[in-house]
């Protein structure tokens, strides 16, 4: 703890002097990235739209209630695509991401090659949301459910593999080397030393990734790929407040569901 | 001198993963029911599907090599406007979390502001970026700002519930040592709380700035600003060699800015 000789005796200080400067200069540089963030959002908003808001809160705001309930039975069969679309996607994903997984680890891949593209593949599907995705794939195999299932899977093949690569890189190594000394070929050594340690993480991974999932399958109805996001858009496209109001109940009440089984789930394996 | 040799057991299994039998047999029918049923209920038109698959060959070949001319000069700014919607959204969002989440904190906040704060963070949690964004836009206009206010209540949702659950899960010690010298409630959470949180906080608020980019790049889709909406133009105008563009730049953005995070969170912790 440094201290600075006055003429009063020491004074304590939490910080040098060089690192005190270091931090306001820190401070500095982030303020003015804020600013000139600002600066440049701003020259694109129309101001008045937005002292407006306030007005158009309370406008929509009066229009959105009370939920149209009449309109619940026509959003069951939404809500179970949605669903499917989330949890096949996920199961897709998951057969996918744990090979992948293993062939990127660096103590169970093959080669260096190998483990450099499974690395691509997983920073590359990772990186670009699913949305991005349901919108390519309803180009490739028209709008709907399936476009929507792939797009969930091909999004959370790097989501999950990431988490099951670096816990198996975290592994006890010596449990595969005792499989090893009893004479165990590679793959009795992946099934019996490895997959045993990892198997609570990657069913950990596959219930979390499906929380996430269920969530991100409600928007990509937006872009034509299933799910209950059409129904929101539809009503949202026709001013069909009431109806708005409803889905979004709905979908905070599935949403709400699917975060308290997973965590039961999560908390039942661990 | 005919004593039986002790038997043992000649073969070994593995022990299952779900202990109970019954339970793991229901669980395995139950699974198979369902995704039975799910597939079987999935709507799926294969002529469609099958027209689409040359379709799709067609399209990533266009993909390669990607049109970098720009030719509308839209991409560069767009890209720029969606990283720095991430990083105001990122500050903003960050500041308007600290109280939220102070208030979140169930060993701070008297009970009617902690579930105040809970309820505003579980419905921020709840909807996606997206959906905020189609909201942000009906009410704010078209545009970044749409974006930023999107993006920034999402925020709330992950970075408040976070310091919430850190500052629930402190050491007591450090806050009744700070409490017993007289210091006020500002110089406590300062000089307690506040230091205990900090590096954690910060390593959170570089990771929320990937989710945030990630999220800036959709939420265009919806009219909230950013490069979705030139994204969403040239898919739709068959343009794949741009579409390919604005892919590539994308990742190359999230692979940078996922590694420069990582190595500040490092170097902050």
């Amino acid at each position: 703890m440094p201290t600075i000789e006055t003429k009063e005796g020491p004074l304590w200080r939490k910080r040098t002097t060089l690192k005190q400067w270091l931090i306001w200069g820190g401070w500095l540089i982030g303020l003015c990235i804020a600013v000139y963030a600002w600066q440049l959002i701003s020259e694109k908003t129309i101001w008045m739209f937005v002292w407006d808001a306030p007005r158009q809160m309370s406008d929509i705001g009066e229009r959105m209630v009370p939920p149209d309930w009449s309109y619940m039975p026509k959003l069951w069969r939404p809500v179970w695509d949605t669903l499917n679309i989330a949890t096949i996607g996920t199961a897709i994903a998951m057969c996918l991401a744990v090979p992948i997984a293993f062939l990127a680890a660096h103590n169970t891949t093959p080669h260096k090659s190998v483990r450099a593209v499974m690395l691509f593949i997983i920073v590359a599907t990772r990186s670009v949301n699913s949305l991005i995705w349901a919108l390519l794939l309803v180009v490739i195999v028209g709008p709907g459910v399936l476009a929507g299932t792939i797009a969930i899977g091909i999004r959370s093949i790097g989501g999950c593999a990431k988490l099951i690569y670096e816990s198996i890189e975290e592994i006890d190594p010596k449990q595969v080397e005792a499989i090893k000394a009893t004479g165990g070929s590679r793959a009795q050594q992946m099934v019996y030393g490895i997959l045993p340690q990892v198997l609570p993480t990657i069913a950990g991974v596959g219930v979390f990734r499906w929380d996430i999932n269920v969530r991100g399958s409600t928007i990509l109805g937006i872009v034509g790929a299933g799910g209950i996001g059409i129904q929101l858009s539809a009503s949202i496209n026709v001013l069909a407040w009431t109806q708005v109001t409803t889905i979004l109940i709905v979908i905070l009440g599935t949403v709400f569901v699917s975060e308290y089984i997973s965590a039961k789930v999560r908390g039942a394996i661990i | 001198m005919n004593e039986a040799s002790p038997h043992y057991a000649e073969t070994w299994k593995k022990p299952p993963f779900i202990k109970s039998s019954l339970l793991r047999y229901l669980i395995y029918l139950g699974t198979v029911t369902y995704f039975f049923l799910a597939i079987y209920t999935m709507d799926v038109n294969w002529t469609r599907v099958a027209e689409g698959i040359p379709r799709g060959m067609d399209m990533i070949s266009k993909f390669f090599p990607p049109d970098l001319s720009d030719s509308r000069g839209v991409i560069l700014d767009g890209i720029l406007e969606s990283i720095w919607m991430a990083i105001i959204s990122t500050i903003g969002g960050v500041l308007l979390s600290i109280p939220i989440g102070l208030g979140a904190a169930r060993n701070l906040a008297p009970t009617w502001i902690y579930l105040f704060c809970r309820g505003i963070i579980a419905v921020s949690r709840t909807f996606p970026e997206v959906i905020l964004a189609i909201f942000a836009v009906k009410f704010f206009g078209f545009g970044p700002f749409a974006g930023f206010i999107a993006l920034a209540i999402g925020t709330i949702g992950f970075w408040a519930k976070l310091l919430a659950e850190d500052i629930e899960n402190m050491s007591k010690s450090q806050a009744e040592a700070v409490r017993a010298t007289g210091a006020t409630w500002l110089q406590w959470i300062n000089y307690a709380i506040q230091p205990q949180v900090l590096p954690r906080m910060i390593g959170l608020s570089l990771y929320r700035l990937d989710i945030n980019f990630r999220e800036s790049a959709v939420v265009g889709i919806v009219g909230a600003g950013g490069i979705g909406a030139h994204l969403l133009t040239s898919v739709q105008r068959y343009e794949y060699a741009t579409t390919a563009t604005i892919l590539f730049a994308i990742i190359a953005i999230v692979i940078t800015l996922e590694y420069s995070s990582g190595y500040l969170r490092k170097w902050v912790q």
